[in-house]
């Protein structure tokens, strides 16, 4: 193959197009994919309405007491910042939400309904999706595969209907990549679609995770830290995705250090230390509470600023 | 093999022995402990090195077995042939098992070592994954043993015999020899002393701190790859030590594979106890000593190695952590 | 932390430019093309028991026939044995049993040494499959509940225990073995029937077959759900089961179909030796079998039948070092783990029915092969791989 011919080659597709549409025709573009993206899901509760709630969770490791009967709760169709400072319990709190940790005692309802002793994975198709803080990419397959993987959440192929490729794997199949392409565009990495996940840049590696949740049709959210390490300009980028991810019809719970960030994207902010639950309220409340500002107090400027 | 005449009499006997079972339940039972005794002493090497370094070292089998082959080329310069056993005066026999028990030892330990050094150390420093540490243990395993192979061919080493087997006093229906007490008592103390080490000193200190939480040892000051070196050494020692009482056993058990098998039934008893874990190697291999023996005892003689390998699949469905639960790093007192 | 991420050392700047070239020339072919291209190959594999080449052939030492099946036969085996540890990622040292299983079941239903009915041969195979991944169930569901290191060394238990039941179960006939073990129908112009156990060619051709059908369905496995929840699993198992894979029950899966192609190979095994005793299943072939897999790089089907082509050709063909066989595959196994760990071809897998139009639609190339390696997935040892995330 020629030079020219793969410069062809490698510019070509729907990156190479968008790059050259007008800002009509981007915009148009930009719906559809949103469109795609947006889930069908079936909701128990209604817009507005408690989505998950956290009835007085405590979480124990021996004699340690990382979540002390923690109780809120996420509305549907919101965005709810969760922080506190380091080792107040937040991570804890998303692993009691998707089964890696069971309660000591005290319930999460996803709609109303208990998840008790639910599978992890089970829960992930119940509809909470999350990403972690330390990122965990399945770092041998290209970014679109790890999308795919995310969809698969939603799937009913197994052994039988891929060796014998049932109608329905192949139904599933054409979706799957469908949605899978239209998240790498929404969350904006489709330009190395085809890359390994290992050698994605880092903030590519944080927006895959993103979509990877995504994929799951998830009912709610979690985002744990998904700005640790990024610059102020990035950061400005993932609050836009965080909104655009929001007003797509998702909620959206969000682990943050970054100040600036939290008060910038939520509706409404919940404040741990030491495994309890501080404050809770909108962000003008959050910031001007003195309980929180002691919390903070002593954490360097940029963490709080 | 199994001779056809031990095929019909398989046919005529029932499946389930339980005569054998009532009469020789003593006499099975000290000699589990016997057996139980050495199973512990490996096993604790499988703790120790799964404890640090969460790997399953397959190739401490070879390891062990190359102590079985350093003891009966002990027994072999002091002039010791196959064939009838010497009357020694006992000072000079208790001299020649101590020496062998040295040699062994340090045979057995420098194995572990080399092992360490040649083959985890460079897969530890390209920080390569699990599966490769398997996988290396396993061709590690498969070296050491066709060295053996190649060197001694495929038969076991012809039986030395130091000791004459000797009644010492009763237990119930069952008697008590010279050789049982010496393995056991010998057994324990090994335990005793490597317990302490762990426990009690310095070196110990730092293969527990490794154990929990290899970071912060390492920030505290703990030089990891000099822990990981230790804890293979005393494994490989332990494993010696194991070998010689073996062979004291078993004298013709030095056979290139014969390590497979006792390797494999030291870690069920290492899982049983519950891995990473001192006190359960000991009580784990003590009890699969006894169970096997009960086992062969009921089933037959042919079913003694199955037993093994059933104990470990069920400790795995009903109690995978074992009977005292994992942690080498909280083994404090 | 001194261990850091694994170094990869087959990134690209190590490969030859020219080999990188050629696998995206090939992977720009339309299927269509790959197979006009892949058919005259395909041909000629099938054609050389009686092509019987110079320098290649093993005679006058070895039937050349017979070796070929012999090769095959590996290659079979390393293909199962690779949807276990390749794709999976788990290592499974016990295959020779379910092997082993396989033999033993066409055995005692076409022998006429055993006690049990007799069925024909070719009924015996998926009889075979099915009682081997029976065991697979009863041997992986307690075991993979677990860490990847107690599969290990349950299945080389396993390996084990298989052949002691050989040894001391007396239907199973130990030592006397089964003798006139059925062959498929047909017979030759003379009489004589087609599949004899002195002539490889019929045996050589059929395992061929049996291959390209098992490539077929795994390639359709691996392009689905399926396919993506091994790598998954094999990638990070806590972050696979949290984004909606079912581990355990597709772990199970893995090792069951590994299982089910052990049996399948061990039958063919039997009916091509027609006889079959205790004496052909230690662990020491199991470890081989792995051997084959890791040498030629697991997670790589073509990669993996290249291993088994090394490790059952070269002994045949060099009988001097036959002896030395597993002291050379355990040095292999050994360096290849510290220089080379994906072995002589890298993984490659492609997860997606439509992976080729999707990136063809997305970035306007052909279809992405994920390369390197199936080795550098999980955590490394002292990196807290089985902890729950944090």
């Amino acid at each position: 193959m020629s030079q020219k011919d793969q410069h062809r080659h490698i510019s070509g597709g729907i990156v190479a197009e968008v790059a050259q549409m007008t800002e009509a025709e981007r915009r148009e573009h930009e719906a559809e994919v949103a469109d795609v993206v947006a889930t069908d899901r079936e909701f128990a509760v209604g817009e507005g309405e408690t989505l998950l709630e956290m009835d007085n969770v405590t979480v124990r490791f021996g004699g340690l007491v990382a979540l002390d009967s923690v109780s809120f709760h996420i509305k549907r169709g919101e965005i709810l910042g969760l922080i506190g400072p380091n080792g107040a319990g937040k991570t804890t709190c998303f692993n009691a939400m998707t089964g890696v940790y069971r309660p000591t005692s005290g319930r999460v309802l996803l709609e109303g309904k208990p998840l008790g002793r639910t599978a992890k994975y089970r829960i992930t198709r119940k509809g909470i999706a999350r990403t972690f803080q330390n990122i965990r990419l399945f770092e041998e397959m290209t970014a679109l595969e790890n999308v795919v993987v995310g969809t698969d959440a939603r799937h009913k192929t197994s052994v039988l209907g891929a060796l014998l490729r049932l109608p329905r794997h192949f139904k599933e199949e054409k979706a799957a990549v469908e949605k899978a392409m239209a998240l790498l565009e929404f969350v904006g990495i489709a330009d190395r679609a085809g890359d390994k996940a290992k050698n994605l840049p880092y903030g590519y590696q944080r927006r895959l995770e993103i979509a990877r949740a995504l994929a799951t049709e998830p009912k709610l959210l979690c985002l744990d830290e998904p700005a640790a390490g990024f610059n102020p300009a990035e950061k400005d980028e993932l609050m836009e995705l965080i909104r655009k991810i929001r007003d797509d019809g998702f909620t959206v719970l969000l682990i943050e250090h970054d100040m600036r960030l939290v008060m910038g994207v939520t509706d409404r902010i919940v404040v741990l230390e030491f495994g309890k639950k501080i404050a809770e309220g909108k962000p003008e409340e959050i910031r001007n509470n003195k309980a929180v500002i002691a919390a903070y107090l002593g954490v360097p400027d940029d963490d709080v600023a | 093999m199994i001779s056809s005449a031990q095929y019909l009499a398989q046919d005529s006997e029932p499946w389930i022995n339980t005569d054998t079972f009532i009469n020789l339940f003593w006499a099975n039972t000290i000699g589990g402990l016997e057996y139980g005794s050495i199973y512990a002493l490996v096993a604790l090497g499988y703790t120790l090195v799964y404890g640090v370094l969460k790997l399953l070292n397959f190739a401490h089998s070879e390891v062990f077995i190359y102590g079985a082959y350093a003891t009966w080329f002990t027994f072999f310069l002091l002039g010791f042939r196959p064939g009838p056993t010497p009357e020694l005066p006992v000072g000079e026999l208790i001299a020649y098992l101590v020496l062998a028990v040295i040699v062994a030892m340090l045979v057995s330990g420098t194995t572990a070592l080399v092992l360490e050094r040649v083959a985890y150390r460079p897969l530890r420093n390209r920080g390569a994954p699990r599966l490769a540490f398997l996988i290396t243990a396993i061709g590690a395993s498969l070296i050491l043993q066709q060295i053996l192979f190649l060197w001694r061919g495929s038969n076991p080493e012809q039986a030395i015999r130091l000791l004459r087997p000797e009644t010492l006093f009763n237990v119930g229906s069952a008697s008590v020899q010279n050789l049982t007490v010496i393995i056991v008592v010998a057994s324990v103390l090994m335990w005793i002393v490597a317990d302490t080490f762990v426990n009690r000193t310095r070196f110990g200190r730092g293969i527990r701190a490794v154990a929990q939480d290899p970071d912060t040892a390492m920030l505290m000051g703990v030089n990891k790859e000099r822990i990981i070196m230790l804890t293979f050494v005393v494994g490989g020692l332990l494993a010696g030590a194991a070998a010689v009482f073996y062979m004291m056993k078993i004298p013709q058990g030095a056979q290139y594979n014969g390590g497979f098998l006792l390797g494999l039934k030291a870690f069920a008893a290492a899982v049983l106890g519950g891995i990473g874990n001192l006190r359960g190697a000991l009580l784990g291999g003590l009890l699969l000593g006894i169970i096997e023996n009960h086992g062969q005892a009921l089933f037959g003689g042919e079913w003694r190695d199955v037993v093994a390998f059933v104990v470990l699949v069920l400790v795995l469905m009903f109690r995978p952590t074992g009977i005292l639960g994992e942690s080498l790093g909280k083994a404090r007192v | 932390m001194t261990t850091t991420k694994t170094p990869a050392p087959a990134k690209a700047p190590a490969e030859p430019p020219r080999r990188r070239s050629i696998s995206e020339w090939w992977n720009n072919l339309s299927r269509f093309q790959q197979w006009i291209i892949l058919l005259p190959l395909v041909a000629l594999i099938f054609a050389l028991p009686w092509l019987n080449p110079p320098l290649i052939t093993t005679e006058p030492g070895y039937d050349f026939s017979i070796a070929m099946f012999d090769v095959a036969r590996y290659c079979l085996i390393a293909i199962g044995l690779n949807v276990v540890v390749g794709q999976a990622g788990l290592l499974d040292l016990g295959y020779v049993g379910f092997f082993a299983i396989g033999a033993y079941v066409a055995a005692l239903f076409t022998s006429p040494d055993s006690t049990l009915w007799k069925i024909p041969y070719l009924a015996a195979i998926p009889l075979a499959m099915a009682i081997t991944m029976v065991f697979g169930v009863i041997l992986g569901s307690p075991t993979l509940r677990l860490r990847g290191d107690y599969l290990a060394i349950v299945t080389l238990g396993f390996g084990e225990m298989v052949r002691l039941f050989a040894d001391n179960v007396d239907a199973l006939r130990g030592n006397r073995g089964f003798s006139n073990i059925g062959a498929p129908p047909g017979t030759r112009e003379n009489g004589e029937p087609l599949f004899a156990n002195f002539d490889g060619k019929p045996w050589y051709v059929l395992c061929v077959a049996v291959i390209i059908v098992i490539l077929i369905l795994a390639g359709n496995l691996e392009r689905s759900r399926v396919g993506r929840a091994w790598v998954a699993i094999r990638d990070d198992e806590d972050a696979a089961e949290l984004m909606g894979v079912p581990t355990f029950r597709f772990k199970i899966w893995a090792f069951v179909i590994g299982a089910a192609i052990g049996g399948l190979s061990g039958a063919l095994y039997a009916g091509q030796q027609g006889f079959m005793n205790n004496q052909r299943f230690d662990v020491l072939t199991s470890v081989l079998f792995l051997a084959a897999v890791i040498l030629g790089g697991s997670g790589n089907k073509v990669g993996v039948m290249l291993g088994a082509f090394v490790v059952a050709y070269v002994p045949l063909r060099f009988l001097s070092i036959a002896e030395w066989k597993f002291m050379i595959f355990g040095v292999a196994l050994t360096i290849l783990m510290i220089f080379r760990p994906q072995g002589l071809l890298g993984a490659r897998q492609r997860l997606l029915t439509y992976g080729r139009q999707a990136y063809q639609r997305l970035v306007g190339r052909g279809e992405v092969v994920s390369s390197d390696t199936a080795m550098a997935g999980g955590k490394s040892l002292m990196n807290g791989g089985n902890g729950a995330p944090k």
